[in-house]
């Protein structure tokens, strides 16, 4: 019982991660209909840059802070470069270019830092923490409540902000937004920079666990896509509610289900996102969406 | 009727280059030019199947981990030879194809792109599990090629296997062409460019996108066990995601609205790495990367789109940026 508790933490731990990712997948899929594939990349460069700010001897806390800042301005200005000459193409044009994104991350990480694993700070303590006779990692705790902590500040700016409202009318009705006075392009980037901010964030956490190395992110990108396809690539809330369950699911699976093991987890997420998007493709919360032809 | 001319000229040329080339460049460059051969066919089934069916394949190095491993247990445990296995390869990654094509009946776009590039990343730990059959971690080594007896005093085993490689290709090459400029061309085009009217004028669209699933890994499995066989090696982490995106960029460098973008890319993806490495080990995929990201910006039509319209001198036709096609259903008014 006492194991099964903590599998169910450690659980949520790395099903907090997948969440944070699956939003920041599903904040530029609400606006865009598309998926960023350079959204795991994009995190690992940004938590390889608060490893280098923390190098160069800048306290935890402040590398984290100005990790954000840099993640956020970064990820706009990639909008504005690259993303905006092809906001008007299919969807296989901006998927390619994403893939474009992914691969030179991967490769200015490799050129910068090597493939060396490098051990990245933990900002929690290690000692365990015990709750009802039983002890959990502080790790896991820190994880589950960090993301948490950030997900609900990411929902509030969207429903108690102007700037968020804005943010989803243009998403939902470019054309009548764009009437309003709303510069619904310039809301593409915002919901860039944001999303990129979710992901430094996830990055961060996860790299103590994971260590810091070029392809870190991985993995974790496609459990964030098995996670906002389980819980409906539209629905944030989905993103967050799949991504705790299949952290969950994973963990048990790989613990106690001996055929599963380690190796198999990547082809459990792969079967689900394939399972879920044939069998109920608007995912647990998403709506059904109905085109005119 | 002179396009034509010219193009089998220009066919008739490539193919002497091709068959001259292993008496010219060093024994080690045909081993290389090998390679191009196999990643040109996996590259002309991805254009088969992005290029004219518009179905996004981020995870084909799945198919060529099929081609690869189905050579390798056959010849391992059998003692199997290359002339049997690579057709049985083709027919088992074609069947997985196959079975990946019905799924993909029901995805659309993003999310094709989305299950693909899950499998790409899951191939190699999937290729761990099962270590019974596919060697694990250590992977499987295979018999060394060697020349038939009658070519043994003519040709070394590389020259040898550059011959078979590039047969291979110019009999799926001109199998395509022939398939591409008929009815069947037409279906996939049709339903890449606007499903609804193609349906309208009768063509089945989950015959024909079943097809090019199939038909596109059926290249990439025969491309898989035609790169396994001369590296004499197969094991998990050559197929990993990096593989497929690989392939992908090929295809997209290359050109993927035309059969010979196979050629250009399966060239830029075997020495553009080897030319860049030289100044650092990550340097490969920065340049993949900036060159993927600026085709897509400036030249849709890849290396060999852009110069056949400049040996066309035509003006760029709607059909050619198939990559900057505006999506009709959702567009964003600026």
């Amino acid at each position: 019982m006492q194991e099964l508790a903590q599998q169910v933490v450690s659980g949520l731990a790395s099903g907090s991660i997948y969440a944070s990712m699956a939003l920041a997948l599903v904040l530029i899929y609400r606006s865009m209909n598309v998926i960023n594939f350079a959204q795991g990349e994009m995190a690992m460069f940004t938590t390889f840059i608060a490893w280098q700010l923390v190098q160069q001897g800048l306290p935890l806390w402040a590398a984290f802070t100005a990790t954000i800042a840099v993640a956020f301005v970064g990820a706009v200005l990639l909008e504005r470069i690259v993303i905006r000459p092809v906001e008007r193409a299919g969807p296989l044009t901006i998927v390619i270019v994403t893939l474009g994104l992914l691969i030179t991350f991967n490769g200015l990480a490799g050129l910068f830092w090597g493939y060396v694993i490098k051990s990245f700070p933990s900002p929690f303590p290690a000692a365990p923490i015990n709750i009802g006779g039983v002890a959990f990692s502080s790790q896991d705790v820190g994880i589950i409540l960090v993301s948490l902590a950030s997900l609900g500040v990411i929902s509030l700016f969207f429903a108690k902000t102007k700037l968020g409202l804005a943010m989803r009318a243009a998403a939902l009705y470019p054309a009548a937004s764009q009437v309003l006075g709303i510069r619904v392009s310039w809301m593409l980037a915002l919901g860039w920079g944001l999303s990129a901010v979710v992901g430094a964030i996830s990055g961060m956490m996860v790299a103590p666990v994971v260590f810091l190395d070029p392809n870190m992110m991985q993995g974790i990108v496609v459990y964030a896509f098995a996670a906002a396809v389980l819980g409906g690539v539209e629905s944030p809330l989905g993103a967050v509610v799949g991504g705790l369950i299949l952290g969950v699911l994973l963990n048990l699976l790989g613990t106690y289900v001996e055929f599963v093991g380690t190796d198999l987890r990547l082809a459990v997420a792969f079967a689900i996102i394939v399972a879920v998007l044939l069998i109920r493709p608007a995912g647990l919360f998403g709506r059904v969406s109905v085109a005119r032809v | 009727m002179r396009l034509r001319a010219d193009r089998n000229l220009a066919v008739a040329i490539v193919a002497i280059v091709i068959a001259l080339l292993p008496f010219i460049v060093p024994s080690f460059s045909t081993f290389e030019l090998t390679y191009v051969g196999a990643y040109a066919i996996a590259i002309l089934g991805l254009i088969v199947l992005t290029g004219m069916n518009g179905q996004i394949s981020l995870g084909h190095g799945a198919f060529l981990a099929v081609g690869g491993y189905v050579v390798a247990i056959l010849a391992h445990r059998f003692g199997l030879s290359f002339w049997l296995s690579i057709p049985i390869a083709a027919i088992v990654s074609g069947i997985v194809g196959i079975g990946l094509g019905f799924v993909a009946l029901r995805l659309e776009g993003v999310y094709l792109a989305l299950a693909t590039f899950s499998l790409a990343v899951a191939t190699p730990s999937i290729l761990k599990r099962f270590g019974d059959l596919t060697g694990g971690v250590m992977g499987i080594v295979l018999p060394p090629v060697a020349a038939p007896k009658v070519l043994a005093g003519v040709l070394t085993p590389v020259q040898w296997f550059y011959y078979v490689t590039w047969a291979f290709a110019g009999v799926l090459f001109l199998v395509t062409a022939r398939f591409l400029g008929g009815r069947v061309g037409r279906s996939l085009r049709a339903l890449r460019d606007n499903e609804i009217a193609a349906v309208s004028f009768g063509v089945n669209p989950h015959f024909y996108k079943t097809l090019a699933f199939g038909w596109s890994a059926a290249f990439a499995g025969i491309a898989g066990a035609l790169i396994a066989i001369p590296t004499a090696y197969v094991s998990p982490d050559s197929y990993s995601s990096l593989l497929s995106i690989t392939l992908l960029i090929g295809a997209v460098l290359g050109g993927i609205d035309t059969m010979w973008g196979a050629l250009a890319g399966g060239v830029m993806i075997e020495f553009l790495p080897l030319w860049v490495q030289k100044i650092n080990n990550a340097a490969p995929s920065v340049v993949y990367g900036v060159a993927l990201i600026l085709v897509m910006l400036v030249m849709p039509g890849g290396i060999a789109g852009t110069l056949l319209r400049l040996v066309q001198r035509r003006p760029p036709a709607p059909g050619d940026a198939v990559l900057r096609r505006t999506e009709p259903t959702r567009a964003v008014e600026q």
